[in-house]
């Protein structure tokens, strides 16, 4: 089947049922997006399709067939994208396991909210950082967005 | 490369330097390494490289896992240094070479919030001496008096004669200087690196997928094995029917490693050879403990809490039961903290490759050297042979630390593999979530009284809990006694004149190991909350109750006002918020947190601020102790809501993330941290911060809702997060 993966086309020869997850890190050698608990609880293992944040650990490869995959090798090719200059500017990552994931997730809260309540952030970033980075994930957030940090200003 | 040139510091520091390729390199052996045991002198450890282009290369030798140290251990070599820090970049110690060279860089494991407290000295020395050749070379080459050389942001300057200089140019030069007989330290107000809150060195990679995880090895013509543990701990294989497995696609073999002890499916892509894995019916040998549940647990716990004699604290003083015969008022209570599992988010994994004369490996361990041995111990080969690549972490939080079940398993794969197959074996989160090295169940009782004036008279104290270096590490204990297992009863910031306390071995058929800040992460939850039901009885504000028990101990004091400031203490709190406060002293910092929160009729609570104060002495990135202040609350708030590992049928009910809960980003209460170093000592920063948040919480339950909550987690309680 044909996989369109950060603007490239790829011919692969698998299950149709082998969880998109595991094809984006061992068929096509991308290791960014991340295994965690594999039954979409974590959100370690997101990308998007169509745009859309999707857990690939728990989405079929052939349910993505024709679509856009996007994972975080294709957000930008220098890591210039503004979440991750947020990432940086604010330090966010500790082990970093988790935060492809987060970055897609919170890539994908901006473009379709450029100013997100903390709501909006509560509502999507739903992924799990077991190092506890949520404050810093939250004000990264609130820079791109250029919003105010009010949740913050205790 | 040159003989190196040998020196002996004062401090038993023997100093090694070494001409590199138009440069240099100085290491120096460490004080109970092997080699400095033996009196040699010939081998080479390198700490810091000064190269021609100028750029200085500083080695790190632990694991960088989240904690920051591979930024932070290097600031204090650079600062001693008087480099500029944007010339330095740092790299790992090959592990390998260090096994080669008699051990010479020392501890390489990542634990027990050690990296800078044990490795500053030797750290910054290395600094010193490198930065003492590169003046005694400039000195030479410019004729002037040593000490009339000025060094700073990597540039040796005289200036008297105009003279100006990179470290590269002179680096040939001081290689040839004699390593100096001794090194002054700088005073830390001249500090410039130290202190700085440099962006960490691994951050960049963590933001657009190239950081490199153990799971990450790539190699060409590489297997994947899933496996299988007998769900009841220490059960083996008896039989299985692999006969529909065996057809599936890409499977390559299925077979048992280590006497039963797994059962593994190898095949041409990981998730294939999990997926069979999944149609395999396994009868296991549960050797005995088919019936060990949580209750059967806690009622052999509970006989060790009442049983009359245990192994005492070294600090007991005066007669405890005397004293608190004379008291006022005697309170007294039991509390109970669960197993819980580390569930870094990086599943447990290790990449082998087997070759004619070499084995590489790839696996995120806080423990290279442990890890390395593991693979030599289990392909029975000599240490030398195995090379161990540095991978990042995604977390270890002390799973990876020592514990090399998953590396020799790989090994044992790759042994049975045709010669030169790499073979990377992963276990599934449930795996790991089953597998674990739990944080052991505790049962604590404390009994104290109070005099007429609202003080402490008489303390006894009970720890039952398991003892991970008995356990796990197989140490003997002295006398029955574990200190880790007692860590915040053995020194207690309290002045109290009678105490009496001990501990009790508990040991059952659950493995047990270090689980981030260890005795700290549930001693403070029965101490701390103690304390504030002595305040209680004693009608006093848990605040002042504390400093009046604490005139002798200024260091607890001073965290504990810092915090207490910070939330401002003495105003009331908004109408319907609670405040709890506790302070703790773990692994060479003082740490204290006050929680405010409000809890409605319904048990949902709502924390509105966290305080979280340190004092480690030294701050070296401040920055990152944040972080990790931040990290370390998120950690405690996860255990205290809903940490619990079950057992039922001698296995453990808790699997995944739906049933085993961490705290989500919605959940993340307002923090602020307070850094408050008085100087004069070097603490840790990773564990530290959990100690008092634990505390803190359920004393602020308590102030909200008059329920003490004496076990956990806080879900069994009625209670929710808001
Ligand atoms: S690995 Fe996919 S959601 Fe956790
Ligand atoms: S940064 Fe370690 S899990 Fe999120």
């Amino acid at each position: 089947m044909e996989l369109h993966v950060n603007n490239s086309t790829y011919e692969v020869d698998v299950e149709p049922e082998m969880p998109l997850l595991w094809v984006i890190r061992d068929i096509l050698n991308l290791k960014g997006t991340k295994f965690a608990c594999g039954i979409a609880q974590c959100g370690a293992c997101t990308v998007h399709i169509d745009g859309e944040p999707v857990r690939s650990c728990s989405y079929p490869v052939f349910a993505a067939e024709g679509k856009l995959i996007t994972t975080i090798e294709g957000l930008s090719a220098d890591a210039s994208h503004p979440v991750q200059q947020a990432w940086i500017k604010h330090q966010v990552p500790q082990c970093g396991y988790c935060q492809s994931g987060q970055i897609m997730a919170a890539v994908s809260l901006l473009n379709k909210k450029p100013r997100p309540t903390d709501a909006d952030i509560n509502a999507a970033m739903t992924n799990i950082c077991r190092c506890g980075t949520y404050k810093r994930i939250r004000d990264a957030i609130h820079d791109v967005a250029g919003s105010n940090a009010e949740f913050y200003q205790a | 490369m040159n003989k190196p040139a040998t020196n002996l510091s004062r401090r038993k520091f023997l100093i090694t330097s070494t001409a590199i390729s138009g440069g240099f390199a100085l290491g120096l052996q460490i004080p109970g390494t092997s080699a400095q045991q033996e009196g040699q002198g010939n081998n080479i450890n390198i700490w810091v490289e000064i190269h021609a282009d100028d750029a200085v290369t500083i080695k790190y030798a632990r694991t960088e896992m989240g904690q920051g140290s591979l930024t932070s251990a290097p600031q204090l070599v650079a600062d001693e240094l008087d480099a500029d820090w944007n010339q330095v970049t740092i790299e790992y110690v090959d592990v390998n070479e260090h096994i080669r060279n008699d051990r010479q860089w020392g501890a390489m494991v990542t634990v027990g919030s050690q990296t800078i407290r044990l490795s500053q000295d030797y750290l910054r020395r290395a600094g010193a001496s490198a930065r003492a050749m590169l003046v005694a070379a400039a000195a030479q080459a410019w004729d002037v008096p040593a000490e009339e050389i000025a060094v700073a942001n990597g540039t040796i300057s005289h200036e008297a004669s105009g003279h100006r200089s990179g470290f590269g140019a002179m680096a040939e030069l001081a290689a040839t200087m004699p390593v100096p007989e001794t090194v002054n330290l700088k005073d830390p107000a001249d500090w410039h690196i130290i202190g700085q809150p440099f962006p960490r060195v691994d951050i960049p990679a963590s933001v657009d997928g190239s950081q490199v995880y153990g799971i990450d090895a790539e190699l060409p013509g590489m297997v994947y094995a899933a496996v299988a543990q007998c769900p009841v701990f220490g059960g083996t294989v008896r039989s299985f029917d692999a006969s529909r497995a065996r057809d599936r696609r890409g499977i390559i073999d299925i077979f048992g490693i280590d006497d039963g002890l797994a059962l593994v499916v190898v095949a041409d892509n990981w998730w294939r050879a999990k997926q069979a894995l999944d149609e395999i019916s396994i009868d296991w040998d549960t050797k005995g403990n088919e019936n060990v549940s949580n209750e059967s647990i806690k009622a052999f716990f509970q006989k060790n809490l009442d049983a009359p004699d245990g192994a005492p604290m070294p600090n007991n003083a005066g007669d405890a039961d005397a004293a608190i015969a004379e008291a006022d008022q005697v309170i007294e209570a039991d509390y109970y903290t669960p197993y819980l599992s580390h569930s870094p988010m990086e599943p447990m994994g290790a990449t082998v490759h087997i070759q004619e004369d070499r084995v590489d490996v790839w696996t995120s361990t806080q423990a290279p050297v442990a890890s390395l041995t593991s693979v030599a111990e289990a392909l029975g080969i000599p240490e030398e042979d195995v090379y161990l690549h540095r991978v990042q972490a995604g977390g270890g939080f002390g799973r990876r630390g020592g514990s090399t079940d998953y590396s020799r398993q790989a090994a044992l794969v790759a042994q049975a593999m045709p010669l030169g197959t790499p073979v990377k074996l992963l276990w599934t989160r449930e795996e790991d979530m089953q597998h674990d090295f739990y944080r052991p169940l505790a049962m604590y009782r404390i009994k104290a009284g109070l005099d007429a004036d609202g003080y402490i008279k008489g303390w006894r104290a009970r720890v039952a809990s398991g003892s991970i270096l008995n356990q796990m590490r197989g140490v003997p204990l002295s006398n029955g006694f574990d200190g880790i297992s007692c860590e915040g009863f053995t020194r207690l910031p309290y002045q109290i004149e009678d105490q009496f306390q001990d501990f009790r071995q508990c040991a059952t058929h659950v493995p047990l190991g270090f689980w981030r800040t260890v005795g700290w992460s549930q001693t403070p939850f029965a101490r701390e909350q103690f304390i504030d039901e002595l305040a209680a009885a004693a009608g006093e504000d848990p605040y002042y109750f504390r400093l009046k028990h604490m005139a002798e101990d200024e260091l607890s004091r001073h965290i504990l006002e810092k915090v207490a400031e910070a939330i401002g203490w003495d105003e009331a709190p908004p109408k319907g918020h609670f405040r709890g406060i506790a302070t703790t002293e773990p692994y060479g910092s003082f740490t204290a947190a006050v929680v405010e929160l409000s809890v409605n009729d319904a048990g949902v609570i709502n924390i509105h601020r966290v305080i979280q104060g340190i004092d480690p002495g030294h701050v070296v990135n401040p920055d990152n102790v944040k972080a990790q202040l931040e990290g370390a609350t998120v950690w405690a708030i996860s255990a205290a809501m809903w940490g619990e590992i079950t057992i039922e049928e001698g296995r453990v009910q808790e699997s995944n993330f739906h049933n085993y809960r961490l705290m989500r980003l919605a959940e993340m209460p307002v923090m602020e941290t307070v850094l408050a170093p008085t100087g004069g000592f070097w603490g840790g920063v990773g564990e530290p911060g959990q100690a008092p948040i634990l505390p803190a919480l359920c004393n602020a339950i308590y102030a909200a809702t008059g329920t003490r909550v004496r076990s956990l987690p806080l879900q069994h309680h009625g209670f929710t997060l808001a």
